[in-house]
């Protein structure tokens, strides 16, 4: 099982870099796996997404389609990309601490 | 790098048997100095001997800027095989067609051979060229590579895919519109579409230039163009009479008593066709090539919904629009506006009402033709069927009230 080490801490990931136990994650686990998405500074617009996400993902236990991240949040597709350049799936799903998703947004 | 394992493949020795091609044999070719295909084949043959596979489910990897064209794949054996531990997949969008010169062969090939397994699947049944087995670190400098090469990535996902069509007029005389054109149109006014996944599930676009339909776009495209005409076939008597009476074609039973509509009368010097009753099957045209031909009126019938089994069963796609003409666009004209229109259309709508992995043939049946109709704002009429001759699907809510009226008067 792949390991991702940020200041002093270990988490469990899976070979793409998704934390394996949601529980762990928290603002700093953000702000680290975020680096390895291309993205060095979390801005508002970034909380907001990445909150989004969360919020989501804790009430529902999967991830929302893209037309509905897309509606919630106000950001057009080219802005989610801007934001996280790897997409919303593979960037902002993993810094908002959501297991793989398989196919959703 | 280190020597290419040697694995025993008995099971898979099998395949290479018999009087077809073997992907066996090519992958043991690439594997005398790859690892990686060495490997390949070393997890194959476990995988044959113990009726398991053993890739993992759902790896998510991409480039920067794309959510797509990248497939994930991680061997669960990698301590066993462990030049296959990453074995990404890569989509890279074909030339329409498939035209290529050898310059732009050697180029992908090269990249292939310095990035990744050397294996390439050309092309996947998206159309697509695929490139086999690469590790993550590779995935950027592959990227840079084939865009400074002229190349992009193709769709995965949840995304408009790349867009694929028949030869066309590139090389094939009954192309009724031009197969090419239109598909590179497609691909570059759906850029974002295609790289950043927007939609429900996947869409898929196949143009065919006539109703022979070399890339079956009816049984696997979301939306199927396929070249048609609307006048009557043009029927050359001297050619009739010199390659097919003359030399002892049996144009009777093998034309006319073929023709699923029964439209054609043939008394030994002359056909005669009842185009009105003429569904397009190409079939006379097919065998009397040198003397029929399709009309001189031509464009597309648009048809929408087929998928492959997965989730829900096969379908096939059904006429939308029965006609289009689809004229290549001159210098400062809009391409095809009737065809974006209604794309634009369909999208919004799927976008919006599609439920997760629901292909638009599927919501169309889940909520009805008649109301996915009125929602793109395209009337009923009875070219829409699913097959032909049979009674149209659509619920013509008019004469409905007025039976159910004079029921209960």
């Amino acid at each position: 099982m792949p390991v991702f080490e940020f200041d002093g801490h270990q988490i469990d990931v899976d070979e793409d870099g998704f934390i394996q136990n949601p529980d762990v994650w928290n603002d700093d686990v953000a702000a680290a796996l975020a680096k390895t998405e291309g993205v060095d500074d979390l801005t508002e617009d970034h909380w907001k997404l990445v909150r989004y996400l969360r919020d989501y993902y804790l009430q529902f236990g999967i991830a929302p389609m893209i037309r509905k991240l897309c509606k919630a949040t106000g950001f057009s597709l080219k802005t989610v990309y801007e934001l996280f350049p790897s997409g919303p799936a593979k960037g902002a799903c993993k810094v908002a601490g959501l297991p793989k998703p398989t196919g959703c947004v | 790098m280190a020597e290419p394992k040697k694995y025993d493949t008995p099971l898979l020795d099998e395949l290479e048997k018999g009087a077809f091609p073997s992907f066996v044999t090519e992958i043991k070719r690439m594997a005398a100095r790859k690892p990686m295909a060495a490997d390949l084949l070393g997890q194959l043959e476990k995988s044959y001997r113990d009726k398991i596979g053993y890739w993992k489910h759902g790896g998510l990897v991409g480039v920067m800027g794309y959510g797509g064209g990248v497939i994930g794949r991680y061997s669960a054996k990698a301590d066993e095989f462990p030049e296959v531990s990453h074995f990404h997949t890569i989509r890279v969008n074909q030339p329409s067609g498939w035209f290529y010169n050898t310059e732009k062969l050697r180029l992908l090939c090269d990249i292939w051979d310095n990035h990744g397994s050397g294996l390439t699947n050309m092309h996947g049944s998206t159309g697509d060229i695929v490139f086999l087995g690469t590790r993550t670190e590779e995935l950027e400098p592959i990227f840079s590579e084939l865009t400074q090469g002229g190349w992009d990535l193709g769709g995965s996902g949840s995304c408009m895919r790349t867009p694929s069509c028949c030869v066309g007029p590139g090389r094939c005389e009954w192309a009724l519109y031009d197969t090419l054109a239109v598909t590179y149109q497609l691909t570059m006014d759906f850029q974002d579409e295609m790289h950043r996944p927007p939609f429900p599930y996947k869409f898929k676009f196949k143009m065919a230039g006539c109703p022979n339909d070399c890339v079956a776009s009816i049984a696997r495209a979301d939306m199927s163009i396929i070249g048609t005409w609307r006048d009557a076939i043009q029927v050359d008597a001297a050619a009739l009479k010199s390659e097919y009476i003359d030399k002892g074609t049996d144009i009777q039973s093998d034309v006319v008593e073929m023709c699923p509509t029964r439209c054609m009368k043939f008394d030994g010097e002359t056909l005669d066709i009842d185009n009105a009753n003429c569904t397009k099957c190409m079939h006379c045209i097919n065998v009397l090539h040198h003397a029929l031909a399709p009309g001189k009126d031509r464009g597309a019938c648009i048809l929408v919904g087929s998928k492959a089994p997965i989730v829900e069963g096969a379908l096939l796609s059904s006429v939308i629009v029965p006609f289009v003409k689809l004229d290549t666009p001159k210098e400062g004209e809009d391409p095809y506006p009737e065809l974006m229109e209604l794309i634009e259309k369909m999208w919004d709508f799927w976008g919006e009402n599609g439920k997760n992995r629901e292909r638009i043939g599927e919501m169309i049946q889940r909520i009805g033709l008649g109301n996915f109709l009125e929602e793109i704002e395209v009337d009923p009429i009875p070219e829409m069927i699913v097959h032909p001759r049979t009674n149209p699907y659509i619920f013509f809510e008019e004469y409905f009230e007025d039976d159910d009226e004079a029921e209960t008067e």
